[in-house]
C-alpha cells in the first residue's frame, strides 16, 4: 500500500475534495489543487521516468515548468494522448491517466537500463562517431536508432479539441505574478493604464505567497499575509486583466508576444466538453514588464540524478504549498542561505532535517543562526561526492573540501537520507528578455547573467533582474517601474521591509570528487543525460564555441531547453578552457519558453479553415453535377465531370472529344481580370508585354506574353480594348495577384508619369466559355440580337451584349483552338447564364469540361500553360514563340535580358512536341529525355512538361523541353522509365489545326 | 513582428505589408545601350547589409502603395519611412 505523506493542511489544497487518478495503471488519490507531481509524492512515488540515453531511474526534481525528469505521457486515447508533459505542471482532475515515458517494459524494470552500464561506450557524439562509417551501413543502423530515439508517443489521430487565437492590445503587460509582478500591476493599473498580468501557474503570488516566515515581513506583517491582501486588492481593479495558467511562449520585436492560455487542461472530461482547450494570445503591448523570477540551480556531483534528489526550493514548495513531505530523512546540500530558509520551514512543520552540507566555510546570517539554534547539524566546507540508491536515494557520501575548493580531503562520511535537497543558487529567468533581442551582462559576484541593454520598451524587475533579497526587490522595482511608466508617486514608496541580511556566496560549477571524472556521472543536463564528463570531452576534442559544445553534447537541447543545467555547462566550459564566463556568452534562448501544442499554434485554422478557398459563382452547379475539383491557387476549379462510373481518364477523353466535335462549356471565372483605364494604357501594355500594342483597335483582343526583367516568361493572357481608354487584362488563375502587384509596382515606382489605373475585378465577373463547332449556334440562341458572323465578330474581338437585359461582355477568344466565345457577366448572374447555356446547348449535346480536358485541348493546339510548360527558366525564344517578341519596340520588361550571353545560348532547353512511336503509349509528365540509353552517366537532355492521349488525333501527344530542341525536329529520343524505355520522336509542338481553320471557322 | 507606419495609412501590423528588396535602384532608361555586365548589375546585384538598409515596402493588404523604409537589419529598428518620390530623410 502506498503511504500517505501529506503532512499538514495547506491553504492551497482543498483536502475536502479527493481526486482519483491513474499512474502507470494504478489508481491513486490526491486532492484538488495538487499537481500530478505533488500527488505522486504524497503517495511516496518518486520514480516517475527513465532518462533519455542511459535509461537511469529518475524522479521529480522541481515544482515548476523547469522540470527536466518528471515528464509523462497523459491519457491513452489515440487522438488525445499528449507526450512530454511535465508532471509538475499538470493539475490533477478526476480520471487523469498518466504513464512514464522512455521505459520498457516498465519504469521499475527497464531493459534499456543496460545503457547505464554501457555508458563508458556511449560518450558525447557517440552517434556521430559510430555511424559515420561505412556510410552504406546507415540503412541498417537507422532502424535501431529510430527505435530508441524520441521520448513520448505522438497521438495518431486528429486532435478533436478546440483551440483559439486572440489578439490583445494593452498599455502594460506584466509577465509573472510573483510579488514583483503584483506590485507592478497595481502601480500600472492604478495609474489608468490598461494592464494585463500573466501567470503560468494557477495561483498568484509566486514563492512569496507560501513564504510564511517571521524572517520576511512587510509593514510588520508576514510577507505572505501582506501579499495575500495585495492580491485581493488587485483583483478589484477594473483596468487590470489577470490571466492565470498562461505562459508567455515568445517575446518578439516591437513588443509582440505570444502566450498560451490553458483553459481546460485542469478540468475533468465532463467539464472540458465543448470548451476551448487552449488559446494563443497575440499580444501587442506598449510597455512590457518582465517579472519572471529565477530558477534554482542544482549542484553538479557524482550521481546527482538519483530519485529523491530535488531542488531545495521544490522541497519547500511541496511542504509549504502542497503540504507534502518529500522524504522522511531530508538532507540539504547548499552553497547559499536559501537552503536554510527551507530547512527552517520543514522543521516548523515537524519534519526531520538530518543535516545541512554547505560548501561555504561559514555564514552568519539570521537564517543560519536559527538553524544552529534548532540544532540541525551543519557540515561547513563539505561536499557530496556520491549518492547511492538506484531507484530511490538511500544515502549520500560527503567529504570535506580543500581550502581552494578544487579537491576533497580527509575522510568520507556516510549519511542516510531519502531526500537530498540541493540549493545551488539562483539563475534569473532572462529567456524572454533575450528573445526580444536584449543583451545580457555577467555579474561575477554571484555568477549570473542579467538583462543589460534592450531596444524595445521593456524592463525586468525582481529576481529576473538579479535582485534576490526582498528589500532590494521591492525597493528597486518601485524605482524602476516609476521611471519606466513615468509615474511620480506610489503607495509603496515608504514600505517597511524586514528580511535576513546579505549572505556569503560561493560557487563551484563542478564539485570535486574523490574519483577521476571518467568514473563519475555528474549530470548537467538531466533530461538529455549530458554529464560534466561529456562537456570536458567535447573541449578535449577541440570544441570551443559554446554553441558547438551544446550541439555536440546535446546539453540544453531537451524539451526543458536546459533551464536547470545550462549555467553549469557554461561554467564548466569556462573553468576548463580558462576563459571568463562573461566573455563566453550564452547559447541562444529560442521560443517557445515552454513547449506549445500544435493545436494552440494553428488555432481554428484546421480542416476546411486551414486555408481559405475561393469558389466561382457556378460552384454549386459543378457540385450538383458530380464535378471533381482541383486546387488552383486558392480556387476550387472543376477538374472533370465523371458520368456514372467513369474513370478520370474516360471522363477527360469524352469531354475533350465533345468540345471538338460539337460543343463544350468551361467555367473560366477564375482567370485573373484586371480593369485598366487611362490615356496611356497602350504605352503601358507596350512596356509590360513583349509584343506590340499600339495598333490595338477598340473592340479587339490580343494575346500577350509577360516576362520578368530577367527575360523569363512570367505570365500570359488576353487583353481587350473595351473603349478608347478602357481595357480588361486577363491573367492566369494562379498568377493574378502577382501580376497585379508587379504592374502596380512598375506604375508607382518606375513609370509614375503614365496615366494608367489598375483595378482587380477577378471576383466581379463570372466567365462562361462555350467552344466547339456548334458554339455559335448556342450563343445565337442566348443572345439572338448579336450578329455573330465572322465579319462582324471575328476571332480575337469583343462585343457588348445583353442577356435578358443584363449587360455582358462577349469575347471571341480561344484557348482550345476551337471557335470559342467567352461571356463575362456580373458574378451573381454567372450560374444562371451557365444554366442558360446548358439549356440552349442541349440539342448539341453541350458538354461541361473541366480543367483537365482544357489542358488536353490546348496541348493538342500547342498552346503553353505558363507555370506548367514554363518554370521561370524559359524565354519566349526557348518556347519557340519568337513571333510574339517585337523587334521594333525600343524597350519592354525583360527585353534587354533576351540577348544576354546566357539567354542567347543555342543549347538552352527549348519547347518541342513529342510523339511516341507507339501512339497508345502516354508519357509521364516529368519523365526525363535522353538521346543515348547506354551512355554513362546518363545525359539527361530535358523532360516532359505536358502529356495526354489525344482523343481527337487518336494518339499520344506531349510537350517537352529539350536541350537544343529546335534543331532536333524529327530526331529519335528515349524516355527511360522504371520498367521500360519508350522511344519518341521530336515533333512540332502544334499537333492540330496548324492553319487555324477551326478558330476562324 | 514590426509595426510599420505606412506613409498613407499610419501604423499597421507587419503582416499587412510585403517587402520589395533594396530601394533606390533605378531601372536604366536605355537598357539596350548597356553591356551585359552593366545590365547584370541592375538585374542581379543587391546589397544585403547587416546594419542600416534602404528598402522598398508595399502595403499590399492595405492601400497597395509602395514606399521606402530605412531599417536597421541587425535589430529591426525602423529609422524612417518615406514616399517613393521623396529623398531619404537620413543618409
Amino acid at each position: 500500500m502506498p503511504e500517505n505523506l501529506r503532512v499538514k493542511a495547506s491553504n492551497f489544497i482543498d483536502e475536502t475534495t479527493k481526486i482519483s487518478f491513474k499512474f502507470n495503471g494504478k489508481t491513486y488519490y490526491g486532492f484538488k489543487g495538487d499537481t500530478l507531481a505533488s500527488a505522486l509524492i504524497s503517495n511516496n512515488i518518486h520514480l516517475v521516468g527513465r532518462s533519455f540515453k542511459y535509461h537511469r531511474p529518475r524522479g521529480i526534481m522541481t515544482a515548476g515548468s523547469e522540470e527536466p525528469n518528471a515528464i509523462v505521457q497523459l491519457g491513452s486515447d489515440k487522438a488525445l494522448t499528449e507526450p512530454n508533459v511535465r508532471a509538475t505542471e499538470v493539475e490533477i482532475y478526476e480520471g487523469l491517466e498518466a504513464t512514464s515515458q522512455n521505459c520498457w517494459p516498465s519504469v521499475n524494470f527497464d531493459i534499456s537500463g543496460i545503457n547505464n552500464i554501457l555508458s563508458p561506450f556511449l560518450p558525447a557524439g557517440f552517434y556521430y562517431k559510430t555511424f559515420m562509417w561505412p556510410a552504406s551501413f546507415w540503412e541498417k543502423y537507422e532502424y535501431f536508432i529510430r527505435k530508441s530515439a524520441g521520448l513520448g508517443k505522438s497521438p495518431t489521430e486528429p486532435d478533436p479539441d478546440i483551440y483559439d487565437h486572440k489578439y490583445i492590445h494593452c498599455d502594460v503587460l506584466i509577465i509573472g505574478a510573483g510579488i514583483s509582478g503584483i506590485i507592478a500591476a497595481k502601480i500600472a493599473a492604478k495609474n489608468n493604464l490598461k494592464t494585463l498580468l500573466l501567470e503560468e501557474k494557477n495561483e498568484l503570488g509566486g514563492l512569496t505567497i507560501y513564504q510564511d516566515s517571521d524572517f520576511f515581513k512587510i509593514q510588520n506583517k508576514k510577507s505572505s499575509d501582506w501579499l495575500k491582501n495585495e492580491i485581493n486588492e488587485i483583483k478589484k481593479l477594473s483596468n487590470l486583466e489577470i490571466k492565470t495558467r498562461t505562459s508567455v511562449a515568445a517575446f518578439h520585436s516591437y513588443n509582440y508576444l505570444l502566450a498560451r492560455e490553458n483553459l481546460t487542461d485542469h478540468l475533468n472530461k465532463e467539464e472540458k466538453k465543448n470548451k476551448v482547450r487552449q488559446r494563443l494570445l497575440k499580444i501587442r503591448a506598449k510597455n512590457v514588464i518582465i517579472a519572471t523570477g529565477s530558477i534554482e540551480r542544482p549542484l553538479v556531483f557524482n550521481n546527482n540524478d538519483r530519485p529523491g534528489i530535488m531542488l531545495s526550493s521544490a522541497v519547500k514548495k511541496y511542504a509549504d504549498y502542497y503540504g507534502v513531505v518529500c522524504g522522511k530523512k531530508t538532507v540539504f546540500f547548499t552553497n547559499n542561505d536559501s537552503a536554510y530558509e527551507s530547512a527552517i520551514s520543514l522543521n516548523k512543520k515537524g519534519l526531520s532535517v538530518e543535516a545541512i552540507i554547505d560548501i561555504r566555510e561559514k555564514s552568519d546570517s539570521e537564517l543560519v543562526k536559527e538553524v544552529e539554534k534548532i540544532g540541525i547539524q551543519i557540515y561547513w566546507s563539505h561536499t557530496v561526492v556520491d549518492a547511492r540508491g538506484y531507484k530511490r536515494l538511500k544515502e549520500i557520501i560527503i567529504m570535506p573540501l580543500s581550502k581552494d575548493g578544487m579537491s576533497v580531503i580527509e575522510k568520507k562520511i556516510n549519511l542516510k537520507c531519502d531526500c537530498l535537497a540541493i540549493a545551488g543558487g539562483w539563475t534569473p529567468a532572462v529567456h524572454l528578455f533575450t528573445q526580444s533581442g536584449g543583451k545580457l551582462k555577467f555579474r561575477e559576484e554571484d555568477q549570473v547573467f542579467l538583462p543589460n541593454v534592450s531596444q524595445s520598451k521593456q524592463i525586468s524587475i525582481g529576481s529576473c533582474n538579479g535582485d534576490f533579497k526582498l528589500n532590494e526587490i521591492i525597493k528597486n522595482l518601485i524605482i524602476n517601474v516609476k521611471n519606466f511608466l513615468e509615474i511620480k508617486n506610489t503607495e509603496y514608496d515608504n514600505l517597511k521591509i524586514e528580511c535576513p541580511s546579505d549572505n556569503v556566496k560561493k560557487n563551484i560549477w563542478l564539485l570535486p570528487s574523490n574519483k577521476v571524472i571518467g568514473k563519475t556521472k555528474p549530470f548537467v543536463d538531466f533530461q538529455n543525460d549530458a554529464t560534466a564528463k561529456d562537456i570536458k570531452l567535447a573541449l578535449r576534442e577541440g570544441f570551443r564555441s559554446i554553441e558547438h559544445v551544446k550541439r555536440y553534447t546535446t546539453t540544453g537541447m531537451g524539451t526543458d531547453q536546459g533551464k536547470l543545467g545550462n549555467m553549469h555547462a557554461l561554467g564548466i566550459v569556462a573553468d576548463t578552457a580558462g576563459v571568463k564566463m562573461g566573455e563566453l556568452g550564452t547559447t541562444t534562448f529560442r521560443p517557445p519558453y515552454t513547449p506549445l501544442t500544435f493545436g494552440t499554434i494553428v488555432g481554428r485554422n484546421v480542416g476546411e479553415f486551414f486555408d481559405i478557398f475561393r469558389k466561382t459563382p457556378m460552384h454549386e452547379w459543378h457540385e450538383k453535377n458530380n464535378a471533381k475539383f482541383e486546387n488552383v491557387g486558392q480556387w476550387k476549379r472543376a477538374w472533370y465531370y465523371p458520368i456514372n462510373n467513369e474513370s478520370m481518364d474516360e471522363a477527360v477523353q469524352r469531354e475533350s472529344k465533345a468540345a471538338r466535335e460539337s460543343a463544350g462549356i468551361l467555367d473560366a471565372s477564375t482567370l485573373g481580370k484586371i480593369d485598366i483605364q487611362g490615356t496611356d494604357v497602350l504605352e503601358f501594355l507596350n512596356r509590360v508585354y513583349t509584343n506590340a500594342w499600339s495598333k490595338l483597335g477598340i473592340g479587339k483582343c490580343r494575346y500577350g506574353l509577360m516576362l520578368n526583367e530577367d527575360g523569363m516568361v512570367y505570365d500570359d493572357g488576353v487583353t481587350t480594348r473595351l473603349d478608347e481608354n478602357h481595357y480588361i487584362m486577363t491573367t492566369t488563375t494562379g498568377g493574378a495577384a502577382n501580376v497585379m502587384g508587379k504592374l502596380e509596382d512598375f506604375l508607382q515606382t518606375e513609370w509614375p508619369e503614365l496615366d494608367v489605373f489598375l483595378t482587380s475585378i477577378t471576383d466581379h465577373f463570372a466567365t462562361v466559355s462555350v467552344c466547339g463547332p456548334n458554339s455559335r449556334k448556342i450563343l445565337n440562341k442566348i443572345i439572338p440580337d448579336l450578329d455573330l458572323s465572322d465579319k462582324n465578330f471575328p476571332h480575337m474581338s469583343f462585343k457588348d451584349a445583353h442577356i435578358d437585359k443584363i449587360k455582358c461582355r462577349v469575347m471571341r477568344i480561344s484557348f482550345t483552338g476551337e471557335q470559342s466565345y467567352e461571356i463575362n457577366i456580373q458574378a451573381n448572374y454567372g450560374k444562371s447564364v451557365w444554366e442558360k447555356c446548358m439549356e440552349a446547348g442541349k440539342e448539341f449535346n453541350i458538354t461541361p469540361y473541366g480543367t483537365e480536358a482544357m489542358h488536353l485541348l490546348r496541348a493538342e493546339k500547342g498552346f503553353i500553360i505558363a507555370g506548367q510548360d514554363t518554370d521561370g527558366t524559359m524565354t519566349p525564344i526557348d518556347l519557340q514563340m519568337d513571333w510574339i517578341v517585337s523587334k521594333k519596340k525600343y524597350d519592354f520588361i525583360g527585353k534587354r535580358s533576351l540577348y544576354r550571353s546566357d539567354t542567347i545560348r543555342e543549347d538552352r532547353k527549348q519547347l518541342v512536341g513529342l510523339l511516341t512511336d507507339d501512339p497508345n503509349e502516354v508519357l509521364e509528365e516529368g519523365a526525363q529525355i535522353v538521346a543515348e540509353t547506354n551512355k554513362k552517366p546518363v545525359e539527361m537532355l530535358g523532360h516532359v512538361t505536358s502529356s495526354y492521349f489525344s482523343p481527337n488525333l487518336n494518339k499520344s501527344i506531349a510537350l517537352a523541353v529539350v536541350i537544343s530542341g529546335k534543331k532536333l525536329k524529327g530526331q529519335k529520343m528515349f524516355v527511360p522509365m522504371k520498367n521500360k524505355t519508350i522511344s519518341v520522336t521530336i515533333a512540332d509542338s502544334v499537333f492540330l489545326d496548324k492553319e487555324n481553320k477551326r478558330l476562324n471557322a | 513582428m514590426f509595426i510599420i507606419k505606412c506613409p498613407f495609412c499610419g501604423e499597421r501590423d507587419q503582416s499587412e505589408f510585403s517587402s520589395g528588396g533594396e530601394a533606390h535602384i533605378i531601372r536604366p532608361k536605355k537598357p539596350t545601350e548597356l553591356s551585359d555586365v552593366e545590365w547584370a548589375k541592375y538585374l542581379f546585384m543587391r546589397k544585403n547589409i547587416k546594419g542600416v538598409q534602404f528598402e522598398r515596402w508595399n502595403h499590399s493588404h492595405g492601400c497597395r502603395k509602395w514606399f521606402n523604409m530605412v531599417r536597421d537589419t541587425s535589430n529591426d529598428i525602423i529609422h524612417a519611412v518615406y514616399k517613393m518620390s521623396e529623398k531619404p530623410p537620413i543618409k
